[in-house]
């Protein structure tokens, strides 16, 4: 989708002039989309950009003249190519859906049937809209397997949803996408659930067979540096109005609006390493399975020094969330030894003291989750000061105000629900939760991932300075390398289930690396339009060399 | 939050109760206030049934098979009793032992429910198979059997009945909370350390409390029709008491009689008329509770 100049461009395919949309929460109809101008030409790739609540995602569908349950298009003009998609019927738009305009949804397991071979699925609306007869679609999608490099192609199709890698999954489903040669495909966020190693195949897959058929495309996501692969021009969204709009290496050398300035910004948090000899937690030849089955720990060795934060990097799978549940003791290890504070853990929850437990706190990844959105935010960042402090009464509501004053939100909040909150303060409030106890260690997994780049680093930001004030110790559970280099001391990683590597930041990052860790860098996108195209062919040379 | 952080959400103080339940209760629709209305009516027959009620609730005050007239609106039963008081009585002894049961099922049943859901294993698998033994015999058979061994006492009537629904409400409380024992914050109480109790009271039941609070209204009517069932077939509450179900057995016999008097029903239909419009009144109530609950919206 990259390569501009080659890039044959026709005429305007999808004009969206003015598009209003409300949607409706607890009766009351609010604005999502204020009034957005959009133009797409054929064979372009156009960038939706923005934190979430900006509408992108509203936007894309309202391409397709669709607009979610609880949503409703209330003014503006949608013409695909010369068909009013506001006016045209139900009928029309289901004629037009699938075969001119697809969608490629973020979660392909959800959006693919688990009952239903993929082959049966990718060749489903072509066969059912009568492009083509059921052999001849089959032998395309075949075609179109290869060209998406998935492994196998003439029998992948044979395989049902679960028997594939979520990355393959998500080439699949833009096979399903292809099938009917559509003018236009809107990409929804299709890489966010991916691991760093797979998005790049994933990427590198989509942008060839747009630019191969010469297929337009809306491509939303929150992350610029996948954006700047895959684009040809950038829309900046925020509150549902466009802030800025240009080709993409225009926005990214000379960005000219402030809120655009920020998001490039983010990145630029990095915190200096400094090492401790003072262990407070040692985890040693740790061995880990569920089931007794599977090792999902294999000799794991590592350790946390106190007052410094340690980041465990790895993908999916690689055992990290593993590493976590066995130092809480909700996965008691089949082997090795934990030590804190000097003294072995007991190995199971059930037999730790009151005291072991209030010095090692967890905070999730989903703060959704991780709070009950039955209890108000007293009830739960007072539970631990009762619990573990006997604090009770106006003393413990004082107590909640401190807390909440140091993770900077307003004393007011306290009888909040949890859904009342916005998702980077419902972080901090399971923050303030993991301070309450005031632990020795704070096992944080993966509490950045589910925030927009703004937030998160306001939330990185507020984690480093309270270990400054308190001299907590993180175990920063992560897949993100950005963030791994914004905060940690000493890095640990980890694939398959193994340490491949650890050491302070400075030793980890920089080369030489073993041949994992350099995989594991590689792979993550960079705000260089040419990343990807550089990449790949530094990859093939690789290869070819070998 | 500082400066530049975007207010995602605003943030409303929450509405008071009696605002909120103003609000609930100005969108609930004409069905919903039927149900609640007779509902309410029910309830205020029964806990001031002493005051209300004309006579006496075994108080013979007429001759056998009265008419509906101005003495006794809605005429005597076989021994001269009036039915109106004892209808009222009824709904007492009736309403009373029924939701009396369906509370003690719900204590049973739900705690066991959450229980096994968070403990999974061993007690899960014993637990649950029992519960299956027991809803494979008709609530009804098995209920006689166990009063026919254990004595017609209503002591006994509660016990039984509420061990029996409340294998059933296991059943919900089970799966509905293993949706919610996944949830981080009840796997960050158990990491806090906290004990069963809290676990189960405060950070599960709050959550599956609206699909119990519906199967309450339903078990509550299933219960009190099998207690009108069993009391029809004499062996739930004995007389003298005044119980619906008795009493449409009582004056079963006049079913065949021609009715030439004002307001042309048979005496056994008032008791049993009382069972149906409790019956669909609640159903009303629990629709609407559902309806709104479950999160589906009224598309525009």
């Amino acid at each position: 989708m990259k390569s501009d100049k080659h890039r044959v461009r026709g005429e305007t395919l999808l004009e969206i002039r003015d598009l209003r949309i409300e949607g409706n929460s607890d009766g009351v109809w609010h604005p999502i989309v204020k009034g957005v101008d959009l133009s797409l030409k054929r064979g372009e790739v156009l960038g939706l950009i923005g934190e979430s609540g900006a509408g992108k995602s509203t936007i894309g569908l309202a391409a397709m003249g669709f607009a979610r349950p609880g949503c409703r298009i209330i003014d503006g003009s949608i013409l695909f190519d010369g068909i009013d998609l506001r006016a045209a019927g139900e009928e029309d738009k289901r004629t037009l859906w699938g075969s001119r305009i697809a969608y490629v949804a973020q979660s392909a397991a959800a959006a693919f049937n688990p009952a239903h071979k993929i082959i049966d699925q990718t060749v489903e609306t072509a066969v059912r809209r009568g492009v083509m007869d059921r052999g001849k679609a089959v032998a395309d999608a075949v075609d179109l397997y290869r060209r998406l490099q998935l492994p196998d192609p003439a029998h992948i199709g044979e395989r049902y949803p679960h028997q594939v890698s979520g990355g393959q999954l998500q080439r699949a489903m833009t096979a399903m996408a292809m099938s009917c040669r559509p003018d236009l495909i809107i990409f929804d966020e299709p890489t966010t659930a991916l691991d760093v190693t797979t998005q790049v195949e994933v990427l590198a897959a989509m942008r060839d067979i747009v630019e191969q058929f010469h297929t337009a495309a809306i491509y939303i996501t929150h992350d610029l540096a996948v954006v700047a692969q895959m684009a040809d021009r950038i829309m900046v969204l925020r509150h549902g109005r466009e802030v800025e709009e240009a080709p993409t290496r225009v926005m990214l050398s000379e960005p000219r609006e402030d809120y655009t300035k920020t998001l490039w910004a983010v990145r630029k948090l990095a915190k200096p390493e400094s090492v401790s000899d003072d262990i407070v937690l040692s985890v040693r030849n740790v061995d880990a399975s569920y089931s007794g089955v599977v090792k999902v720990l294999d000799n794991v060795t590592a350790g946390l020094p106190r007052g410094r934060t340690v980041a465990v990097v790895g993908e999916s799978g690689s055992g990290k969330s593993t590493l976590a549940r066995v130092i809480t003791g909700l996965l008691p290890p089949s082997r090795g030894e934990i030590l804190f504070n000097g003294k072995p853990l007991s190995r199971a929850l059930n037999e730790r003291d009151k005291d072991t437990l209030r010095r090692i706190q967890m905070i999730y990844q989903s703060a959704d989750t991780s709070l009950n959105p039955r209890q108000t935010i007293r009830d739960i960042i007072g539970r631990p000061l009762e619990f573990y402090q006997g604090v009770q009464g106006a003393a413990r509501d004082r107590r909640v105000a401190e807390l909440l004053d140091s993770i900077e939100m307003d004393e007011s909040y306290i009888d909040r629900l949890p859904t009342e909150l916005s998702g980077g303060q419902k972080q901090r409030i399971s923050i303030a939760r993991a301070l309450a106890a005031e632990p020795d260690i704070i096992i944080c997994d993966e509490v950045t991932s589910a925030l927009d780049q703004i937030v998160q680093e306001e939330i990185l930001t507020l984690l480093m300075r309270l270990q400054k004030d308190t001299n907590v110790s993180y175990l920063f559970i992560t897949h993100d390398i950005a963030t791994v280099r914004a905060i940690a001391d000493e890095i640990v990683v980890m694939h398959q289930g193994k340490v491949v590597q650890q050491g302070p930041k400075s030793q980890v990052l920089n080369p030489p690396h073993p041949a994992y860790t350099e995989l594991l860098l590689s792979s993550v996108p960079q705000m260089d339009p040419d990343w990807l195209t550089n990449l790949l062919a530094r990859r093939a040379a690789g290869k070819a060399g070998a | 939050m500082t400066a530049q952080a975007p207010q995602l959400r605003q943030v409303r103080a929450r509405r008071s109760l009696w605002e909120s339940t103003r609000r609930t209760l100005s969108s609930a629709p004409f069905s919903a206030w039927f149900g609640m209305i007779v509902i309410l009516l029910y309830v205020i027959a029964a806990v001031f049934a002493p005051w209300i009620a004309p006579y006496g609730e075994a108080e013979i005050v007429g001759k056998a098979y009265q008419p509906p007239g101005p003495e006794f609106w809605f005429g005597t039963d076989q021994i001269g009793r009036d039915l109106l008081s004892r209808l009222i009585y009824g709904a007492r002894n009736t309403i009373g032992i029924a939701f009396m049961t369906t509370l003690l099922s719900f204590a049973v049943g739900g705690t066991l429910g959450v229980l096994t859901a968070l403990k999974r294993g061993w007690l899960d698998q014993g637990i649950s198979r029992v519960v299956d033994a027991f809803l494979a015999i008709p609530v009804l058979i098995f209920a006689l059997m166990l009063l026919a061994v254990f004595g017609k006492s209503i002591v006994n009537l509660i016990l039984i009945l509420a061990l029996l629904d409340s294998t059933r409400v296991f059943r919900l409380a089970r799966a509905t909370a293993l949706n919610v024992v996944v949830m981080d914050y009840v796997e960050a109480a158990k990491l806090r350390g906290e004990g069963m109790g809290w676990i189960i009271f405060k950070e599960v039941l709050p959550n599956i409390l609206p699909p119990l609070i519906t199967e309450f209204g339903l078990r509550f009517c299933f219960v009190f029709l099998t207690i009108s069932a069993l009391s029809f077939l004499g062996v739930g509450i004995q007389p003298p008491t005044a119980d619906w179900g008795s009493m449409v057995a009582e004056s079963k016999t006049l079913i065949t009689f021609p009715v030439r008097t004002f307001p042309w029903i048979p005496a056994p239909f008032y008791p049993a008329i009382a069972i149906a419009l409790l019956t669909v009144a609640i159903n009303f109530v629990v629709d609407w509770f559902l309806h709104k609950t479950s999160g589906l919206r009224d598309e525009v």
